[in-house]
């Protein structure tokens, strides 16, 4: 019963961006998680990161 | 046994289908039910969507499950990420649908409401939705590159300049055509002008709180920010009474566009998590739960159409723009139907988003259908207002007089009763000062949408449901002048950076502040003409915008055609071919009348060479005699901007043409970029 509204609010979670660190976190420690790698980002540093590279190019149209 | 239900319950639809169409094209009540154009709409995009865009999609695309595409291929985490289809097809979506789809079948309700829904129909299932998925396609086959960049690749330079050159003065116009409608819509309204003003430091409230307060917790800062703009909404009611407050906010048009024109320099210049993406967050959330209400509300409330099915204003005298039904209705609904704005989004984001070709067809296609959704519940709220109504609202001043007493008795005139009581009666109720000549369709949307949503949730807060309607216009409207500015400023620093290099550093700031400053300008010059113009300017600026916007689709079309043609497909080529040749037609008969009617409310020099006539021969009042000059002028430059977007359009199409002749007498050709095939390991 549960399920369905799990998996809904994690589609409207990924749709606004809001899991969008924990995502860089899952993608780093697949692919850049070898040693001597620079850590991870910060939550704060990667948001500002995520939020300047989203908004270069169109990205609303009329 | 399965195979056969299926089959039956599509002739079922089919039939049902058929039967709404009918109904709605030859019903000549005095009403009509809404729900009929609902089914009709509903049925139409589910066949489509199931028949045609699906045989696109295995035959004339090959779309190929096994093939990675670039989010896989290239996927680093951050442009390039593969990501569920219902995701991106939010994104895809929330990036298409802008506040074009509302205005442009608002004023196209002035032919009746079956010319602009034939048109929302057809248009977007043979064309806006084929060019959005076609598109999308290509761009997912070259890695997402750009609309601009596959002319250039695919078809020669020339396609390419032209893209790139169509894209930014599209830009101009449309901001342009956006601020004048928020403009008319704040005019002489306090209640309206104090919310719309409202949201700028509440976005600016929410970007400081996801960027240092709670870094990157976006819903929680959305939500802080939907319910601050609905108290705005109330707040503003007390504005409204305050004797203050209330005459702060109370504004003529040209006041108003300079505070328009000022704001947008700001956003340009300011970082964009203060203003732009905050904003975008709670204009997204707004946009889709405004839309979901008002499907609700109208399905709940099947309200009565009382427009007729078409008005004697298909000969082209129609008030609230010049010009027969054909071409100006296939102008006027560009977003909707086809709008040409989508291939840049096609060909943007959402291509590094695509996990498997296979989503292809429910984004870009699937997309396309719920804006033209979108398009027909905007054409339902106008044209469930009383016809003399909404032409009261929507006509200009200087068509139908200045005095209300004027107006009621042109309209009426026409057979669409309305009386002066009737309207100061409604305005009250919308807590408004008069909606006479509210022109840009903001007000008369605002007006059906409150009638409906009045009707299921509350007929007592009908002034709260209008400027509920006018922040959320205004709020995504503002977004888009946001987001607009800063991409042609983007281009602008590109173009000059081949000038010189420093000028083309984004974050040199003397470039910024120069690039912002030229592209505020121009879509400022332009605003700031159509508030003077007594005729309202939307019915100047509308057309230019509807005649540049299906010029880039002609273009996205065109890149279609011709890499269809360069593959081998020639057979299967009219599925793009045929969309292009219909955007040819109505685009260049629209130029042509643009440029040379003899009606001063069509052709530009017509109306240039009768006010010099008025002005020279001093038939003109001295407040207009004032301005003459500067609209002289302003119709003239019209005439030459839309001579330049018609020869663009015949430039690309014929070097299409030429490149397609090159390849089927087998002489050489630019190579195709498609990306080499890579099997995909998802899955």
């Amino acid at each position: 019963m549960t399920r369905p509204l799990t998996l809904f609010w994690q589609r409207i979670r990924q749709l606004s961006g809001d899991d969008a660190y924990e995502r860089y976190l899952a993608h780093y420690a697949e692919h850049h998680a070898d040693a001597g790698a620079p850590a991870p980002l910060t939550r704060a540093a990667f948001f500002k990161q995520w939020q300047d590279q989203k908004w270069t190019g169109i990205k609303r149209c009329c | 046994m399965k195979a056969f239900a299926s089959r039956a319950g599509w002739a079922a639809l089919a039939l049902l289908g058929a039967a709404a169409l009918a109904h709605v094209a030859m019903a000549r009540g005095e009403t009509l039910n809404a729900l009929w154009l609902i089914t009709a709409a509903v049925c139409v995009y589910l066949i489509a969507y199931r028949f045609y865009a699906a045989w696109i999609a295995a035959n004339v695309l090959a779309i190929d499950a096994t093939r990675a595409t670039p989010a896989e291929r290239l996927n680093n985490g951050r442009d390039y990420v593969p990501t569920n289809r219902w995701v991106v097809f939010g994104h895809h979506f929330a990036a298409i649908a802008g506040p074009g789809p509302l205005v442009g079948p608002t004023l196209a309700a002035q032919f009746g409401y079956l010319p602009g829904t034939l048109w929302i129909l057809i248009g977007a299932v043979l064309g806006g939705a084929v060019q959005d998925m076609v598109t999308l396609f290509l761009s997912t086959r070259r890695n997402g590159r750009s609309l601009g960049q596959m002319a250039r690749d695919e078809i020669g330079a020339i396609g390419g300049t032209a893209a790139m050159i169509g894209t930014f003065l599209i830009m101009i116009i449309l901001i342009a055509v956006l601020g004048l409608v928020v403009v008319n819509a704040m005019k002489h309204s306090p209640w309206g002008t104090s919310t719309v003003a409202a949201t700028i430091p509440i976005a600016m409230l929410v970007g400081v709180y996801m960027r240092y307060l709670r870094p990157g917790r976006v819903l929680e800062a959305s939500l802080l920010g939907v319910v601050l703009l609905l108290a705005s909404v109330v707040f503003g009611g007390w504005v409204d009474h305050h004797p203050v407050l209330g005459a702060l906010f109370d504004h003529e048009g040209l006041p108003l566009a300079f505070g328009v024109i000022v704001y947008g320099f700001a956003a340009a210049v300011l970082p964009v998590w203060l203003l732009l993406a905050p904003r975008d967050y709670l204009s997204t959330f707004m946009k889709l739960g405004t839309v979901l209400m008002l499907a609700i509300a109208i399905l709940w409330l099947r309200p009565e159409i009382h427009m007729p099915a078409i008005t004697p204003f298909i000969d082209g005298t129609g008030p609230i723009f010049g010009g027969k039904l054909f071409p100006f209705v296939f102008i006027t609904i560009a977003c909707g139907a086809i709008s040409g704005f989508h291939a840049l989004i096609a060909s943007g984001t959402t291509p590094k988003l695509i996990t498997s070709e296979c989503d292809i067809r429910m984004i870009g296609y699937g997309a396309m259908l719920l804006e033209s959704f979108v398009a027909i519940m905007a054409m339902i709220a106008a044209t469930v207002l009383e016809p003399g109504v909404y032409f009261a609202i929507n006509s200009p001043a200087g068509v139908v007089g200045k005095e209300a007493l004027d107006a009621v008795n042109t309209i009426s005139s026409w057979g669409y009763e309305v009386t002066v009581a009737q309207m100061q009666h409604l305005a009250s109720a919308m807590g408004e000062n008069t909606l006479f000549a509210r022109t840009g369709g903001a007000p008369s949307l605002a007006v059906g949408m409150a009638s409906i949503l009045g009707t299921v949730f509350g007929e007592h807060l009908l002034a709260l449901w209008y400027h509920f309607a006018i922040m959320f216009e205004a709020i995504f409207i503002l977004t888009t002048l946001d987001a607009g500015t800063r991409v042609g400023r983007f281009m602008l620093q590109d173009m000059l950076g081949n000038l010189h290099p420093k000028l083309g550093e984004t974050s040199y700031t003397p470039s910024v502040i120069l690039t912002s400053a030229l592209v505020v300008a121009g879509w400022g010059y332009f605003l700031y003409i159509g508030v003077i113009d007594p005729n309202g300017g939307v019915n100047i600026l509308w057309p230019l915008f509807g005649i540049a916007n299906q010029m880039l689709a002609a273009i996205a079309l065109s890149v279609a055609t011709g890499v269809l043609i360069k593959s081998s497909k020639l057979s299967k080529a009219w599925m793009t071919g045929m969309p292009l040749m219909w955007l040819l037609t109505i685009t260049t008969t629209a130029a042509y009348e643009k440029i040379c009617s003899d009606d001063v409310r069509v052709g530009f020099f017509a109306a240039a060479n009768d006010l010099s006539y008025k002005l020279s021969s001093g038939l003109l009042p001295p407040e207009k005699a004032a301005v003459a000059p500067q609209l002289i002028f302003n119709q003239q430059l019209d005439a030459w901007l839309t001579l330049f977007f018609v020869l663009m359009l015949w430039v690309v199409v014929l070097d299409m043409l030429r490149m397609s002749w090159r390849t089927l007498t087998g002489q050489s050709v630019l190579p195709s970029s498609e990306t080499p095939y890579v099997v995909s390991r998802l899955n």
